[in-house]
């Protein structure tokens, strides 16, 4: 149980907040920082595991989305099975991208267009799609009982969204510590030298785009409960394909905490200019473009690489020798 | 069901809109031929260019006349992207130059967006609308300026690139760049003169599209996700590939959108880009994956 340790006591800290804070605008901006903690979770461990790195993660998150909203508003489904078959959609979504483009050989920037022009297809397609109510969008309509998964408390969501959180940190620790995430790290570090080992490296590309998926689809399941609202520019829009991408990194891909980190941080920065600059639409972003260049430029292993770093040097202990791999060009 | 004179001005009306694509592709082309780097933030840049050509029409400077100081600027611009943002940034490491690119999209999208917020902008040139009666057909004059615009700049690319040594030296750092290097070539010079060319490129199309198309912050978006289909389709790394399929996509997109409606055109795009990964990844004239 060692490794789990970490992740009870950030959970049980985290939990706390609702019962220190009580202010309406924090407690909303820490759910929407989980929500997006938990799609960044699921570009993680596709993205910092296994090296495939998504620019349409959006299409998972859509696709939770739409299928609790749809589920729910068309076919009378109760909210609670409709948000566990978005889970699932998201799931399945990504096992067919996955295996499409996995099967094509796609890598590298190749496997990052193929992925924006998937999310790029489902944009355009619910946009014009009847049932997804086209350009118009979808609402749920608002019914407050734990029985319709809405609640009239804000602390409640927030209970709800960590819970998810939590459940994702342990996925991504049990992945870890498994074979398969021993050959996850494999095929990030090389590719061909994992297959040469014997490593079925499109199974496991597979498998970990289908279980990103359903942790990304769960982010957009969610997104809908709270916000009860749906429409092709929020569900497929480039902006989740991003943040998605944006807190792992510079978090830390490739570690437990590096995606809840980074959303903590990036969010609170994209306040923090919003409050100095007054709320204009697109500072909040120009912040985040300028955090992603200078981490990678500075802690290509994110904030927690960088807090490695300084605990060893803190010790007197010397770094690891960093390995590069050499470019083929 | 649709006779000769609607669909010969639609297809050389595709003709015309691919040359435009084409000249975006062909930054985006050279910049991955030399550098093996999907460059993200070739939307963004366009846009910007675009904004440049719309402050040049304010001061009172036609756009054609402006791209003659535009392009250069924006040749610096790349320039110093490459040699002091990407390559320190990137490490060397493909996918952190992925990366970076992509956090240089969002930061100078964003940047225009809040600089000028959300609105649409045109300007009003006296020949936007004036056109040339070819006897069977009319065709505006910004579109032909523009696409014999697109063939010149290939023309002198091609020259560039054939006959100077710095286009030496960006062919033998495109083949080998280790060997390049040993040779006394200056690699990351090569690769900041191969990213201004390519932003220059961008700089050239914004000029040429602005007297008949619109410019928000999100005005490049639209063409760029077209030229990576067109890089994808016609081959990395391939100037003529660029060429035909630029071309090729603007005939599809004319004709889908006047078979199948405007947006749905849009997505005949992105199938035709996705299959293209799928079947045929290195494109149809592209030499290796």
């Amino acid at each position: 149980m060692k490794g789990f340790a970490p992740i009870v006591v950030v959970v049980a800290g985290l939990a706390a907040v609702p019962l220190l804070v009580h202010s309406n605008v924090v407690l909303n901006f820490m759910v929407v920082t989980l929500m997006i903690a938990l799609a960044g979770q699921g570009w993680n461990v596709l993205g910092g595991y296994g090296g495939q790195y998504s620019f349409g993660h959006a299409a998972f998150f859509g696709t939770g989305a739409y299928v609790t909203a749809v589920l729910q508003v068309r076919y009378g489904v109760n909210a609670w099975p409709a948000f566990s078959c978005g889970i699932a959609a998201g799931a399945v979504v990504g096992a067919v991208i996955g295996g499409l483009a996995f099967r094509s050989g796609l890598r590298g920037s190749y496997f990052a267009l193929v992925t924006l022009a998937f999310a790029e297809v489902l944009r355009i397609s619910a946009s014009v799609a009847p049932i997804t109510g086209a350009g118009v969008g979808t609402l749920i309509k608002l019914d407050l009982r734990a029985a319709a998964l809405q609640f009239d408390s804000r602390a409640i969501f927030y209970w709800v969204i960590l819970a998810l959180v939590a459940v994702a940190l342990i996925v991504t620790r049990v992945i870890e510590r498994s074979r398969f995430g021993a050959w996850l790290t494999a095929v990030r570090e090389n590719e061909d030298a994992a297959m040469a080992l014997g490593v079925d490296t499109f199974t496991v590309k597979l498998a970990a785009m289908t279980i990103s998926g359903a942790i990304t689809a769960a982010a957009g399941c969610f997104y809908v409960q709270y916000f009860l609202f749906v429409d092709s520019g929020i569900a497929y829009g480039t902006w989740i394909s991003i943040e998605a991408l944006l807190v792992p990194i510079i978090g830390g891909a490739g570690t437990v905490f590096g995606p809840l980190l980074g959303a903590l941080v990036v969010k609170s920065l994209g306040e923090g200019a919003q409050m100095m600059a007054g709320a204009a639409p697109g500072l909040d972003l120009v912040v985040f473009g300028c955090v992603l260049v200078l981490v990678i430029g500075f802690t290509p292993r994110g904030l927690i690489g960088a807090v490695d770093a300084l605990r060893r040097r803190l010790r007197g202990v010397r770094p690891p020798p960093v390995v590069q791999e050499a470019g083929h060009g | 069901m649709f006779s000769p004179t609607i669909l010969i001005p639609a297809v050389l009306n595709g003709l015309m809109t691919g040359a435009v694509y084409a000249l975006v592709a062909l930054g985006l082309t050279l910049i991955y031929g030399v550098l093996h780097i999907i460059n993200f933030a070739h939307g963004a840049l366009l846009t910007a260019a675009m904004f440049a050509a719309y402050f040049a029409y304010k001061l009172g400077i036609d756009p054609y006349a402006a791209v003659f100081v535009i392009a250069p600027v924006f040749f610096g611009i790349g320039y110093g992207l490459q040699r002091f943002v990407i390559g320190p940034a990137s490490h060397a490491d493909d996918r952190n130059m992925l990366l970076v690119t992509l956090g240089l999209a969002v930061v100078i999208e964003n940047a225009l967006l809040y600089a000028f917020r959300a609105d649409t902008r045109t300007i009003e040139v006296p020949y936007a609308f004036s056109s040339i009666d070819f006897g069977f057909t009319f065709l505006a004059v910004p579109r032909l300026v523009g696409f014999a615009a697109v063939f010149v700049v290939a023309l002198a690319l091609w020259l560039i690139m054939t006959f100077t040594d710095t286009g030496k030296a960006i062919r033998a750092v495109a083949k080998e760049k280790l060997g390049a290097e040993l040779a006394g070539i200056d690699v990351a010079h090569v690769y900041a003169v191969t990213f201004g060319l390519g932003t220059a490129c961008v700089a050239i199309a914004a000029c040429l599209l602005i007297p008949s198309y619109y410019v928000n912050p999100s005005a490049g978006n639209a063409f760029v996700l077209v030229a990576f289909t067109i890089v994808v389709l016609g081959g990395m790394g391939s100037v003529p590939g660029a060429l035909i399929g630029g071309l090729v996509i603007g005939v599809v997109e004319s004709l889908s959108s006047l078979f199948f409606g405007e947006s749905l055109g849009q997505m005949g795009i992105f199938l035709i880009f996705i299959a293209v990964l799928l079947v045929r990844p290195r494109g149809l004239f592209g030499a290796r994956a």
